[in-house]
């Protein structure tokens, strides 16, 4: 069971928390002409790196405010979480 | 006959408290902090089981988690509980065991015939001979198998014991107390940390109980109480013994099982059996020690035959000699002690040593004491059959592949030592890869990947002073990183016998001509002939030589076969073991009780119940209660002898003619305040939503981005900025997260923001043509005509103390009204409609004549909502917005969402209008085409419909828009039913909705 730091509330172990998938994806925005493509790629298509991946979890037994986590896929260790208005470098 | 070998003067066990139980049938006595395997020896038994597949005669082996064969059936208090090791349950009164895997007795035992047919048991016998024909593995092969396989039989009764979970959190996990444990645990608790100490045994201490050392001026025991007393006394420190760590997981988060209550003669009422904690350490320290490995040779598993170190603990902590004709059989010097133990409690033994001498001091002690030795001695065979009688030893040749000069020597026990194997199992959970380590013919760890440290014998360090001082240093070390105090304690002073090196042989030859088993894996029969056949068939990978042999598979993992067993397959190979590799370790380390796992998650505690305020109300009038998520909600109310179907349509025709109520409290209910509400509500739902206005209620179905509808439900504008949303029972805590993944994430410049309520209001829906009559009783003096209260209508009355909110929407299809008040008036509003209901024919509805009254009305719920159907495969084309963009509506673009020929909800009645259409049945053209049949879809919801009097189902199929009227068939196979059925509308009772508008 992994141990989540919440932004908001600390640390806290995994179970309080639901996971979120990549939080580099952008929701294309409304109104405006999308490809197919584009869509295909917001909708379905997401990396699997072995190594660093930058992702959205819920304390949703907590605070349930989203927020991102960078976490190695590989060891599980969670590098860094912080609140989704922070400004850090998107990079998975 | 009463414990004729337990010894006097020796053993940490209290000798004034007897205690009797039952071993297959006869009466035996052991003492207070006896195991059930010390009790046993004490009285001179040995046999306990039989074994896994040849049904072999098998004894006691270890003294604790490393036993592979001491298990048995235990019968406490009436419940008869299977596998349990004998080297780890202490006595205590009113116990009956039983052996296990044999019949008639474990004496007499037919199954033993399997030994004298073993050439046809060989390795991956299961994979060869159950193959073929396939259709005989059902019938023939699977019952076949679960007769012979398995030791003991699992009780049918729910399990009478009470077991606990508990989290903590500490600096310093020290997992095992022998020195290297019980050192650092005092330098990291003197440091300031705060401490947990776990000891899976019942006394703390380790090889410290056993080996004759001194620590300072104290003997090793003494030194151990000493610590132990003074641990106790530090705030900082929990001391836990019968405590196993039994999982290392991922964020230093470590599992272990505490024994609370077997071992008390008087629990008290609530005491749990056992407790399962789940440890967050900041650091770990493993000192988990060693087991002896033991060493192969001819019929090496008879009763009797165990290991060195057992029958040393089984002396010197229960003061029971295993034997007292003993023959020591060694590869190194380790087992010298145990057998000068013996010699100064009175028993004289002859040591086999394979090396050719030993100069080693402890050796010559041996000597001096008048103990036979022979050196470059082997053991080339055994007899006995229920218990070992004898060894023919012999001198081994140069090669050590053959045996000179055989002799017979007598013996009532062989204690083998074959070195010893670090304890690496949690170091390697953790993600630690190991090292071989040539020296010690062991793998260690090698770099730690969490904050673990391993230490002492876990680590290969074999000596008490190494041990200690590894100890301090690190229990100072790892603490230090936490508490940065910087105080720091000093190893004691340390006296023991210096050890030689072992030899590097453990599998003696067989004699000439002879083809006897030698046994590798005890409790999975395995042995060294199928190792060697598993090789010659092509099995290279450690890996698949395991699954092949099933070599430490069993509940023993392994303990103390692995190791020989991959010496075996380098030999075989010529490879050097760590070239072969080792099989990945994975918890548990020992056998947990699934009790334990589940904790207080039994029965009604599996999950939290969620009841309406209205459930003392529906208990009190014979509801009937059904599962929805968490809630229990009344599925119908019985009247007399009435069956659920009777009930249902009783509940439902009294809807369609007078009235009924239902609790809807356990709709999920959301609030959503902000000036953005509306156009946030405006790309949640396909529809429309800017200009709802206030005081109107609107029906609205979410998609998901890939288009597949989520949810619907009718959402309120209560105030400009204030909406009152509805989902559905099962969604509920799905759509909250969704709606705050939107705000939060997508557009955080809404200002909105939303907030559960439902538990906040308690519901009640009103329905049937006389529901305005009745709510007009209840509000004499607010407009309810359908100028006032029009369909889709909101508004607030004042009820009694309260607010009531009133909805004018129906799911049922009738006239009808949804009323909410605050859940603490639940009841009350509930009492006041059933008053006012009276003379109007209201009774209250249930969940089954719910979903009857929405199906024969074309109403989607839950099971055609299944996620993956679009809006249109659902009859809700018309919900979809062509002027405003919505969450999935760009994935509705997409070719196969287009296809003509897409599934899409019908309605369906059987044409002999009589047979009720299972739910789930397939729907297909001709029944009786060739197979596969061909599948047009299938049918999602069922009912019989109380307006037209016969059955009446929802399905969902291929083309279902230009269906109608054909004929077609429902097939069930899992009740082998086909029933010829006619398309007919979704809306089968009032397609025009007339009614919700009267
Ligand atoms: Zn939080």
């Amino acid at each position: 069971m992994l141990e989540i730091k919440c932004p908001y509330c600390g640390k806290r172990s995994q179970n309080e928390f639901a996971y979120g998938g990549d939080a580099t994806i952008k929701r294309p925005k409304l109104n405006t002409e999308v490809s197919d493509e584009e869509w295909d790629t917001f909708v379905y298509y997401r990396k699997n790196p072995r190594g660093d991946h930058l992702e959205l979890w819920q304390h949703i037994s907590g605070c349930r405010q989203w927020f991102k986590a960078k976490r190695n896929t590989a060891t599980h260790e969670i590098i860094e979480t912080y609140e989704l208005s922070s400004n850090k470098e998107e990079h998975s | 006959m009463t414990q004729n070998y337990r010894l006097k003067n020796i053993g940490l066990i209290d000798k004034n408290h007897k205690i009797s139980f039952i071993f297959n049938g006869k009466k035996y006595f052991g003492y207070k902090g006896d195991t059930l395997a010390s009790a046993l020896i004490a009285n001179g038994v040995h046999l306990i089981a039989r074994s896994f597949k040849y049904h072999r005669p098998r004894g006691i082996f270890g003294a604790g988690v490393d036993d592979p064969s001491a298990k048995v059936q235990l019968i406490k208090e009436g419940y008869s509980e299977p596998n349990v090791n004998l080297t780890e349950y202490e006595l205590v009164e009113g116990l009956e065991l039983k052996s296990q895997n044999c019949w008639p007795s474990v004496k007499l035992d037919i199954g033993e015939i399997n030994n004298l047919l073993n050439r046809f048991f060989p390795a991956g016998f299961y994979y060869k001979t159950f193959m073929w024909p396939k259709s005989f593995w059902y019938r023939i092969y699977e019952p076949f198998i679960r007769k012979a396989a398995g030791f003991g039989v699992a009780s049918l009764d729910p399990d009478p014991d009470r077991y606990e979970h508990q989290y903590e959190h500490c600096d310093v996990l020290v997992v095992g107390s022998g020195p290297s444990g019980l050192s650092s645990t005092l330098a990291a608790a003197k440091n300031g940390a705060r401490v947990i100490l776990a000891e899976d045994k019942p006394r703390f201490g380790g090889s410290l109980l056993t080996d004759e050392v001194t620590i300072g001026n104290k003997k090793g025991e003494e030194w151990v109480d000493d610590v132990i007393a003074e641990l106790k006394s530090m705030p900082n420190v929990i001391t836990k013994s019968r405590s196993q760590v039994f999982g290392y997981y991922d964020h230093n988060m470590l599992v272990m099982f505490e024994r609370k209550r077997d071992h008390l003669q008087d629990p008290k009422n609530f005491t749990p059996r056992e407790k399962l904690w789940y440890i967050r350490a900041k650091e770990v320290i493993i000192s988990t020690g060693s087991i002896e490995r033991p060493l192969v040779f001819s019929n090496n598993d008879r009763p009797g035959i165990l290991l060195a170190s057992a029958a040393k603990e089984y002396l010197k902590v229960y003061g029971v000699a295993v034997g007292k004709k003993p023959i020591f059989f060694t590869n190194n010097d380790s087992a010298y002690e145990a057998a000068i133990e013996f010699k100064k409690n009175g028993i004289q033994s002859t040591i086999l040593d394979t090396r050719p001498s030993s100069e080693n001091q402890i050796v010559g002690e041996a000597q001096k004491m008048g103990i036979d030795i022979l050196f470059e001695h082997g053991i080339a065979n055994t007899t006995g059959h229920l218990k070992v009688k004898s060894a023919t030893v012999g001198k081994l040749n140069k090669n050590k592949n053959s045996f000179t000069s055989l002799q017979k020597i007598d013996c009532d026990c062989i204690c083998v030592s074959g070195n010893w194997t670090p304890t690496v199992h949690l170091a390697s959970q953790s993600g630690n890869k190991l090292k071989f380590d040539s020296d010690s013919d062991t793998f260690l760890p090698n770099q730690s990947r969490q904050q673990e440290v391993v230490i002492g014998a876990a680590n290969g360090s074999f000596t008490l002073m190494e041990s200690l001082n590894d100890g301090f240093e690190q229990g100072f070390k790892s603490s230090n990183k936490i508490t940065n105090k910087n105080i720091k304690t000093d190893a004691p002073i340390s006296d023991e016998k210096n050890l030689g090196n072992h030899d590097k042989f453990w599998c003696m030859p067989l004699p000439e001509g002879k083809h006897y088993k030698r046994f590798v894996d005890f409790q999975n029969d395995v042995a060294v002939s199928d190792i060697e056949l598993a090789v010659r068939e092509g099995f290279r990978s450690i890996e698949h030589v395991k699954r092949y042999t099933t070599l430490g598979m069993a509940t023993d993992q392994g303990k103390t076969s692995n190791l020989n067993g991959l010496q075996l397959v380098s030999n075989i190979e010529k490879k050097i073991v760590p070239e072969v590799g080792h099989t990945t370790f994975r918890p548990p380390y020992t056998s947990v009780t699934i009790g334990t796992i589940i904790g207080r998650e039994v029965s009604k505690y599996y999950k939290a119940t969620r009841k309406s305020p209205m459930h003392e109300w529906h208990e009190r009038n014979n509801a009937v209660f059904v599962d929805a998520g968490l809630w229990l909600r009344p599925r119908y109310y019985k009247q007399g002898n009435e069956t659920l179907q009777e009930a249902a349509k009783r509940e439902a025709s009294n809807v369609r003619k007078n009235v009924g109520i239902c609790d809807v409290t356990s709709l999920g209910k959301i609030d959503i305040k902000g000036p953005d509400s509306a156009e946030f509500l405006n790309r949640v739902y396909t529809n429309a939503w800017l200009k709802l206005p206030v005081g109107k209620a609107r029906y609205g179905v979410m998609l998901r981005e890939d288009g597949m509808v989520f949810d619907d439900g009718t959402t309120t504008r209560i105030n400009e900025n204030h909406f009152h949303m509805t989902t559905t029972t099962a969604q509920a805590a799905n759509v909250l997260s969704h709606l705050e993944y939107y705000l939060q994430i997508v557009w955080p410049e809404l200002e909105v923001n939303v907030f559960s309520t439902t538990e906040q209001w308690a519901g009640a829906a009103v329905a049937g043509p006389n529901s305005r009559k009745l709510l007009s009783k209840l509000f004499p003096n607010e407009d309810l005509s359908n100028e006032g209260l029009p369909f889709m209508g909101y508004r607030e009355f004042k009820f009694f103390d309260t607010t009531a909110r009133i909805f004018r929407i129906s799911f049922s299809g009738e006239l009808a009204y949804e009323v909410n008040v605050m859940s603490d008036f639940g009841e009350f509003m509930w009492d006041k409609i059933i008053e006012a209901g009276e003379g109007l024919g209201i009774q209250p509805y249930g969940t089954e004549a719910l979903s009857t009254l929405r199906i024969e009305m074309g109403h989607v719920a839950g099971s055609e909502i299944d996620g993956r159907l679009i809006a249109s495969d659902l009859g809700l084309d018309g919900m979809l917005s062509k002027k405003k963009d919505f969450i999935g509506k760009r994935s509705l673009n997409r070719v196969a969402f287009n296809d003509e020929n897409r599934e899409r909800i019908v309605g369906i009645v059987p044409v002999d209008k009589k047979t009720s259409i299972p739910e789930g049945s397939y729907i297909v053209e001709n029944p009786n085409a060739e197979f596969p049949i061909p599948k047009l879809g299938h049918v999602s919801a069922s009912c019989w419909s109380v307006e037209h009097n016969n059955p009446f189902s929802l399905a969902i199929i291929k083309n279902g828009k230009n269906r109608k009227g054909e004929k077609l068939f429902a097939v069930s196979p899992v009740k082998n039913m086909s029933i010829p059925v006619e398309v007919v509308s979704q809306h089968y009772v009032d397609p025009d909705g007339e009614r919700v508008r009267s």
